[in-house]
C-alpha cells in the first residue's frame, strides 16, 4: 500500500494533521500566528543551506527554524514591537533563502516545491520522518498540556505554581520548529501556518474546553487533508493549496453554522 | 518559622529603581497587606514573592514545598480559548469533582460551573479565580488587588469570603489592597510600600506612623475613626472617601 504515492501522501497528511490540530490551538490562543510564519519562512533559508552543505533537509530546516524562533524570543520586547521584528525576520529570511539559492554551484532547485509543498513526492523515508516528528509534537503537548495551558492563561499564575515559564515557552517554540521542519514537504513554507491556524479556528466555535478544541481541530485538519488530496487528484490542482482551501471551507462552514444556531437566542 | 522571607530585595528596570532594600517575612496563618500609592512597586513585590520575577539584588527565602495560591490582578482570557469554570478549576491540579463542588459552594459559584469563563461578571470571575487558588490547597494565598472593579457591596462580601476561607484552610494571606478600611480591620501586619518599605507592623501602629499619614493623608484617619465606631454594623463605607 505504501508503494502507492497517493497512500503515502494521505498517511503523511493525516499524521501531520494530528499534530497541527492541537499545536495550532496554542498558536491561536497565544496569538503566535505571525511567529509561526516567521519560523516557516526561515525554513526556506534552511532548505537552501541544507542543499549547500548536503545535509538532510529536515535537519537544516529544523536548525534554522529553531535559530529563528530563539532569536525572536531573545530580541522581542527590546526597541521594536514583536510584530515589526517578526516582519523583518520572516521576510528577511525568506528573501535571503531565495537569493542565496542562486549561488549554489551546479544545483538547479525547484524551490516552489518547498514554498508550496509537494505531498505527492513524499518518499518512504519522508513519511517516517513526518510520523516521528508528529508523534514527538503530540507526545510533548500531551505531557505538558496542563502546564502549557496555565502558562497560556497567565504566566504569573504558572510561576506561582512552580512552573519554569521560560523553559515551557522554549519547549513550545521548539515543538513549533519541529512541526515546521516536518510540514515543509507537505504544505510548504508559505502554508504551514494555515494548517496550524485554520483547523483550530474552525474548531473554536464548536468547543467548550481546550481539550475538545484540540481534538476537533485535529479531526478537521484530517478532513481537510483528505478533501484536499481528493480534490487535487480529481481536478489536478496543486495539493498543498487544495488542502488549505478545504480547511478554509470547513472554517467558513463551522462559523456560519454557529452564527445561524446562536441567532434564535437573541 | 516564616513561610517566605526577603532580605535586602531590590529591583531595577534599566536605570529605574522600582524597589530597594525590602525586608519582610510572612509567618503561617498571618494576614499581611501591602498598601501604597500607584507605582510604588506593590505588584512587582508580589511577583518576586511568588517567583514570577527574579530580584536584581537580595534574596528570597521560601519554605521548602511552599504551596502558593495566586489570584492575579487581571486575567485576560482570550476569546479564542474555550474554558468552562469547571475546567478552570481542574487546572488547579485538583481534579476531584467533589472537591470542586465543595469549594464552588464556599465561594458561591456552584451554578456557574458549566459556564464559559468569558461569560462571567466581574464579581463571579473574581470568585472563580479565588476558587482556583484555594483548590491548590495553599499555605499562602496571594491576592493582587482582588476587588478592583467591584462595587462596594461586592468588595465587602469578597473580603468576608476571604476571611472565611482563611479560617477553613488555615493558610496565610498576602494581599495588595486599596480598601484601606478593610485592611486596617482584618490584617495582622501591614506593609506600607513606596519603592521601599516606609513602615510596617500592626495596623494601629502603621496608621499612626507619620510616613503612612504622609502617603494617605488625614482622610484615611477619618475613615478609620468612623470605622472603629461602627464595627458592629454592616454598613458600606463608600461615602467615607477611602
Amino acid at each position: 500500500m505504501l508503494d502507492d504515492f497517493l497512500w503515502r501522501a494521505a498517511f503523511a497528511g493525516v499524521a501531520l494533521a494530528l499534530a497541527t490540530g492541537p499545536l495550532g490551538c496554542f498558536v491561536v490562543w497565544r496569538r503566535m500566528a505571525y511567529f509561526g510564519d516567521a519560523t516557516a519562512h526561515a525554513a526556506i533559508l534552511g532548505v537552501v543551506l541544507s542543499l549547500a552543505f548536503s545535509i538532510s533537509i529536515f535537519v537544516g530546516v529544523l536548525i534554522t527554524a529553531l535559530a529563528m524562533a530563539f532569536m525572536i524570543l531573545f530580541l522581542s520586547g527590546r526597541m521594536f514591537a514583536v510584530d515589526t521584528l517578526l516582519g523583518v525576520a520572516a521576510h528577511g529570511a525568506l528573501a535571503l533563502g531565495l537569493v542565496t539559492v542562486v549561488f549554489l554551484p551546479g544545483v538547479r532547485v525547484d524551490l516552489s516545491a518547498y514554498l508550496f509543498g509537494d505531498i505527492l513526492a513524499i518518499s518512504r523515508v519522508d513519511l517516517l520522518v513526518i510520523c516521528v516528528g508528529s508523534a514527538f509534537v503530540l507526545v510533548t503537548l500531551r505531557l505538558r498540556w496542563e502546564r502549557l495551558l496555565l502558562l497560556t492563561l497567565n504566566e504569573d499564575l504558572a510561576a506561582a505554581r512552580g512552573i519554569d515559564t521560560r523553559r515551557e515557552n522554549m519547549i513550545l517554540i521548539g515543538t513549533l520548529a519541529v512541526l515546521v521542519a516536518v510540514a515543509i514537504k507537505i504544505v510548504g513554507a508559505l502554508l504551514i501556518t494555515a494548517m496550524l491556524i485554520i483547523p483550530a479556528a474552525a474548531a473554536r466555535p464548536i468547543s467548550r474546553t481546550p481539550e475538545s478544541m484540540a481534538g476537533v481541530a485535529a479531526v478537521l485538519a484530517i478532513v481537510a487533508v483528505i478533501l484536499g488530496l481528493s480534490a487535487s487528484f480529481q481536478w489536478d490542482t496543486p495539493t498543498g493549496p487544495s488542502i488549505v482551501v478545504a480547511a478554509s471551507v470547513l472554517f467558513v462552514g463551522a462559523t456560519f453554522v454557529t452564527i445561524l444556531k446562536s441567532k434564535p437566542k437573541h | 518559622m516564616s513561610l517566605i522571607e526577603t532580605q535586602g530585595v531590590g529591583v531595577s528596570l534599566g536605570s529605574r529603581q522600582i524597589l530597594r532594600d525590602v525586608n519582610l517575612s510572612i509567618r503561617s496563618r498571618e494576614i499581611v497587606t501591602v498598601v501604597g500609592p500607584n507605582g510604588s512597586g506593590k505588584t512587582t513585590l508580589l511577583k518576586i514573592l511568588i517567583g514570577a520575577q527574579a530580584p536584581s539584588e537580595g534574596t528570597v527565602l521560601r519554605q521548602a514545598g511552599l504551596k502558593i495560591g495566586y489570584v492575579p490582578q487581571r486575567l485576560a482570557i482570550d476569546q479564542a480559548m474555550p474554558l468552562t469554570v469547571s475546567r478552570w478549576l481542574s487546572l488547579s491540579g485538583a481534579y476531584s469533582e467533589v472537591k470542586h463542588l465543595e469549594i464552588a459552594e464556599q465561594v458561591g459559584i456552584t451554578n456557574l460551573l458549566g459556564q464559559q469563563m468569558t461569560s462571567l461578571s466581574g464579581g463571579e470571575f473574581q470568585r472563580a479565580l479565588l476558587a482556583h487558588a484555594l483548590l491548590v490547597r495553599p499555605d499562602l494565598l496571594v491576592l493582587d488587588e482582588p476587588t478592583q472593579g467591584l462595587d462596594q457591596p461586592a468588595v465587602a462580601s469578597f473580603y468576608r469570603l476571604i476571611e472565611g476561607v482563611r479560617e477553613d484552610l488555615d493558610c496565610a494571606v498576602l494581599m495588595v489592597s486599596h480598601d484601606l478600611h478593610v485592611v486596617m480591620r482584618s490584617s495582622d501586619h501591614v506593609i506600607c510600600l513606596n519603592g521601599h518599605v516606609c513602615c510596617q507592623g500592626a495596623p494601629t501602629l502603621v496608621s499612626a506612623a507619620p510616613e503612612y499619614q504622609a502617603l494617605f493623608g488625614v482622610n484615611t484617619e477619618g475613615a478609620l475613626a468612623l470605622y472603629r465606631h461602627e464595627h458592629d454594623h454592616r454598613h458600606d463605607h463608600a461615602e467615607d472617601g477611602v
